[in-house]
């Protein structure tokens, strides 16, 4: 995981000494290599037998943890935005 | 939208590569996504450099809105504690463990079915897929409906890699950093607070 965070950081130096150039195709090649990660991660479950049974058996409960704990943090990030916002408006008085 | 669709059209073309075995075996590829995903970060690391504003926006970053990794963790431990009453056959601590992977799945899963079994450790995949997968195609709903922090509370511990360009792109650019640092810290926490849930 250290090993990713330092490849993003020597990225950021390369964007930092190229800021004068144009880098259009940037946002495309970023897309791209979205969709091969995905493909991956498709074919990492599609190859997992594990998993494709667990799909039947267990997917329900999984799809309800999933929803509970993403329902709790959209709760509280939401709440943090508001307070946010009014901190940065009675910041602004 | 439509860059939702496509990105589900990777992946269950990838999955149906998969279960017909058109494609060499897994182990492979577990390299090639790794590699893939080092590009894709040092073209995110570019993409930040490159742009100046995102830099400043960091130094701007709101103090109150370095509190929500913590909003990220209580959030999901409550939902997941509620479950508890729905799944009767699962302990609050089986609940809580799952919840912890944070959409961090390959670790989480690894770690829960070393100490629950590989029962409890599929749950845990799963449901950390689907939270990782949901953030990718969720992310312009919940901006619009919840407002720009959602989709960062949802990606969990994925916030600083795999869902960071959606992130970026729906949220707005200004959120870039907040997205990796929450990330950062939230992806800290899951070995210890799936390990702790576990021997609960």
């Amino acid at each position: 995981m250290l090993k990713i965070v330092a490849i993003m950081f020597s990225g950021i130096g390369l964007g930092l000494l190229l800021r004068k150039q144009r880098l259009s195709w940037l946002g495309a090649l970023i897309t791209v290599l979205v969709w091969l990660l995905l493909f991956f991660l498709g074919v990492a479950v599609g190859q997992n037998q594990r998993i494709i049974m667990g799909l039947k058996d267990l997917g329900l409960e999984a799809l309800l943890l999933a929803f509970a704990g993403i329902a709790g943090s959209v709760v509280l990030a939401w709440g943090l935005w508001h307070v946010s916002q009014k901190k940065e408006k009675g910041g602004r008085r | 939208m439509k860059g939702s669709l496509i990105i589900v059209g990777f992946f269950v073309v990838g999955i149906v590569c998969g279960l017909f075995h058109w494609l060499p075996d897994l182990n492979a590829y577990g390299d090639v996504s790794y590699v893939t995903l080092c590009a894709l970060m040092f073209c995110v690391g570019m993409s930040v450099g490159h742009n100046t504003e995102v830099l400043k926006s960091f130094r701007k970053l709101n103090p109150v809105l370095a509190l929500q990794p913590l909003m990220t963790i209580v959030g999901t431990l409550a939902g997941c504690s509620i479950t508890t009453l729905l799944l009767p056959h699962r302990s609050l601590a089986d609940c809580l463990a799952v919840g912890s992977g944070f959409g961090y799945y390959s670790l989480s899963s690894v770690f829960i079915t070393q100490y629950r079994g590989p029962e409890l450790g599929t749950v845990a995949l799963l449901a950390n897929i689907v939270r990782e997968i949901f953030t990718l195609l969720g992310a312009p709903l919940l901006v619009r409906y919840f407002g720009p922090l959602s989709p960062i509370s949802v990606g969990g511990a994925t916030t600083m890699d795999t869902t960071l360009p959606i992130i970026t792109q729906y949220s707005g650019s200004q959120f870039v950093m907040l997205s990796i640092f929450h990330g950062f810290i939230v992806d800290f926490t899951v070995p210890f607070l799936v390990t702790f849930f576990c021997t609960l």
